[in-house]
């Protein structure tokens, strides 16, 4: 008769180990983002008190399980419906969607043609191409944007180039606009959109293309048909690394847009500092948050059913 | 030519396994189908396929045989249109196909990977080609039916390509290029990620397909047992060149050169120096043989003093205990100095006194022998005249 090799065993504290790994991130999550939700979702309950810390209630465990219920009894979602009566957050929320759904599809559009390059570039080169779009990473992300003040403002490099080569007559009035916003997004957020596009499409068998094209398909069409399928995870991958921190995005509006540039990273930050609205501000978070689970879940699911196919 | 046709009919006997009803090549009135005129391909300075020109018929079963960088795969992927040659020109049926895109040439290829769309179930891999054609739906799905039942996949149409077995994917990929009855059907090392069991039976089906279609199949391969059983006639590549056009009998039993020789079947080469040439016969002086060396059925004519090289197949070699006759030609003396028992063959090993190694066959006819070879034996080995073929080149 067979006997199923045994596992050797490693003693009691292999096995706790063994159990806690798995454990890592979840106790990770638990630390640093489920906990703090938790509090900040309790902030959102709370009222604005000038106070320290500038809320009311505080949950001080010395008044006892009275004190306790007293102070839950005192949270009330009022915030929450502040927030759908006030237009501000409302349009705020759907300007910061559009942002970074405009931003995410620039992004795609260029970012498509960098990767497949770089995928189809000769191997050797591969590694270096790699290093050159990770680079601008070891610059601070702050000192990048504010780079493009320089290059954007209507005395800055741009503008004195295109008049220098007689291209416009004024200066280009896009700072503190829209477009300086998407300049700024699309600039910093590339190797976001590239890095998985190129994963992806470095395991793309271009062959595939070859035979789509024996078979009577014209490039064009078997780029649509072939490469863009089977590109598939890398978009919805690139796509979500992009949209989501977009949508909460405070530093690019801040530095780059201008008043008209309603970004709810922006609200939120003059809620929770100029206002010292915590709760509002706080509220404002957790809708955030719960409007990018969304996507997120979304794309989980699609996953899924991936693998369940390739299976 | 002439030379090529003596070399295969002297009198009444031929060579190989001859298809009797199908040899267009030989037919000075047919007009080729596939023709290669003077191709180049050069990769920078590298000439990959050089000064090439070849005539494919039609309905023929075409390989393209040679080692790996001999250019076969670039000749195949020039008539697929992948790649364009630096000079001469491909005619296909007449037409020139000179700047004709892949997509608009009347060719399918098997790709070597298969190359199937791993996003696509097996039916919508075989209708790809016939959906870019804007064919009406049913006739598409009929061509699929029709295709799966060709290569017995029906219970697998909706089966996604990584679910199938290797043998499984090769017929889906068969089919796919089958389905848009192209005019000529190109295979790339078809049979190569198949085990060797079913490499054989597929030989065999896609000989039967091949002819039950009409069809004409180009096929590179480097393995000269699959070229050796499938094809009409083999082109043997070589560093870009062909170096040899003929039936598979006549590639194995005449080959041309010694390149030849060597690539296809296990093959003894002898040095020697003609000492008398006569009409289709001669005597070579051989160091290793005592004595001089007479072969007949010489397809070239030779001069006296000509250095040649004689090819013996270990096959036709005669090996023997007792001394042969006197006066039986090509008679050499040698001992047994290894033996391999491949079950239907036994490889002898033969160690002649010049310290030369003669590699000797036989097939294993009988279960039972009455006196065994074993190591270190006293042998003969002895070949008829007409066994041995004399290379020039």
């Amino acid at each position: 008769m067979d006997v199923a090799p045994r596992p050797p065993d490693r003693g009691a504290f292999g096995r706790a180990l063994g159990a806690l790994i798995p454990a890592v991130p979840f106790l990770w999550l638990t630390f640093f983002f489920l906990i703090p939700f938790v509090i900040v979702f309790k902030i959102a309950l709370s009222e604005p008190a000038t106070a320290q810390p500038p809320y009311r209630p505080v949950f001080d465990l010395s008044f006892g399980l009275e004190g306790l219920s007293e102070a839950l009894s005192q949270l009330s979602f009022y915030n929450f419906s502040l927030l759908f009566e006030d237009s501000l957050y409302f349009s705020s929320f759907i300007s910061s969607l559009r942002i970074a759904a405009v931003s995410t599809v620039l992004l795609l559009a260029i970012g498509f043609p960098i990767a497949y390059a770089m995928a189809k570039a000769p191997e050797r080169w591969r590694p270096t191409l790699l290093m050159l779009v990770i680079l601008p990473f070891w610059t601070s992300f702050l000192i990048r944007v504010y780079a493009w003040i320089g290059i954007l403002k209507p005395e800055g490099l741009l503008s004195a180039l295109l008049i220098n080569l007689g291209l416009i007559g004024e200066p280009l009035q896009i700072m503190n606009t829209d477009t300086a916003v998407f300049i700024g997004i699309v600039y910093s957020y590339l190797p976001f959109m590239v890095l998985p596009l190129y994963a992806t499409l470095e395991k793309f068998d271009y062959n595939l293309l070859e035979a789509a094209e024996d078979l009577g398909c014209p490039p064009l069409r078997a780029f649509w048909r072939i490469t863009v399928p089977l590109a598939m995870p890398g978009i919805l991958a690139g796509c979500l690394l992009c949209f989501i921190p977009v949508v909460g995005e405070f530093v690019i509006p801040d530095l780059l847009g201008g008043s008209e540039t309603l970004m709810i990273g922006r609200t939120l930050w003059s809620e929770f500092f100029s206002n010292r609205d915590w709760p509002l501000a706080s509220a404002v978070a957790v809708v955030l948050l719960v409007l990018l689970v969304g996507p997120i879940v979304a794309y989980r699911d699609i996953e899924a059913r991936r693998w369940e196919k390739a299976k | 030519m002439s030379m090529a046709v003596d070399g295969r009919r002297r009198g009444s006997l031929a060579i190989g396994a001859v298809r009797r009803d199908f040899a267009p090549w030989a037919d000075p009135a047919a007009t080729p189908f596939i023709r290669f005129e003077r191709v180049t391909k050069r990769y920078g300075d590298v000439a990959a396929v050089a000064d090439l020109s070849l005539d494919i018929f039609e309905r023929e079963f075409f390989c393209l045989l040679g080692p790996s960088g001999c250019g076969k795969t670039t000749l195949m992927r020039m008539l697929a249109g992948f790649e364009a040659a630096s000079e001469g020109r491909i005619v296909l049926a007449g037409q020139d196909l000179s700047g004709v895109p892949p997509y608009r040439r009347p060719v399918n290829m098997m790709f070597q990977s298969y190359a199937l769309f791993p996003h696509m179930s097996v039916e919508r891999n075989i209708a790809f080609g016939l959906e870019q054609d804007r064919l009406p739906k049913a006739e598409i799905t009929e061509r699929v039916v029709e295709m799966l039942r060709l290569v017995q996949l029906e219970p697998f149409a909706r089966r996604r390509p990584a679910q199938l077995s290797g043998g499984q994917r090769q017929r889906v990929a068969l089919a796919r290029a089958l389905a848009k009855r192209p005019k000529v059907l190109l295979l790339d090392e078809p049979l190569g990620a198949l085990d060797k069991k079913l490499r054989e039976e597929t030989q065999f089906e896609l000989m039967d397909l091949q002819v039950k279609l009409g069809m004409t199949f180009l096929v590179v391969t480097h393995d000269q047992e699959e070229a050796m059983t499938m094809a009409d006639r083999i082109a043997v590549m070589d560093h870009g060149r062909i170096v040899q056009v003929a039936t598979p009998g006549e590639i194995y039993e005449q080959p041309a050169s010694r390149y030849v020789a060597e690539f296809i079947g296990d093959v003894n080469i002898l040095e020697g120096k003609v000492s008398e040439a006569g009409e289709g016969r001669c005597t070579l002086a051989v160091a290793d043989a005592p004595a001089s060396v007479s072969v007949a059925g010489v397809a070239e004519p030779l001069k006296p003093g000509q250095e040649v090289a004689l090819a013996l197949r270990p096959e036709k070699l005669v090996l023997t205990h007792e001394a042969p006759p006197a006066g039986t030609p090509n008679v050499f003396a040698g001992t047994v100095w290894d033996i391999g028992y491949l079950g239907d063959w036994t490889i002898y090993l033969v160690r002649l006194a010049s310290g030369r190694t003669l590699r000797v066959s036989r097939a294993n006819a009988t279960r039972f022998v009455e006196r065994p070879l074993s190591w270190d034996d006293e042998v003969f080995v002895h070949f008829a005249p007409e066994a041995g073929v004399v290379l020039t080149r």
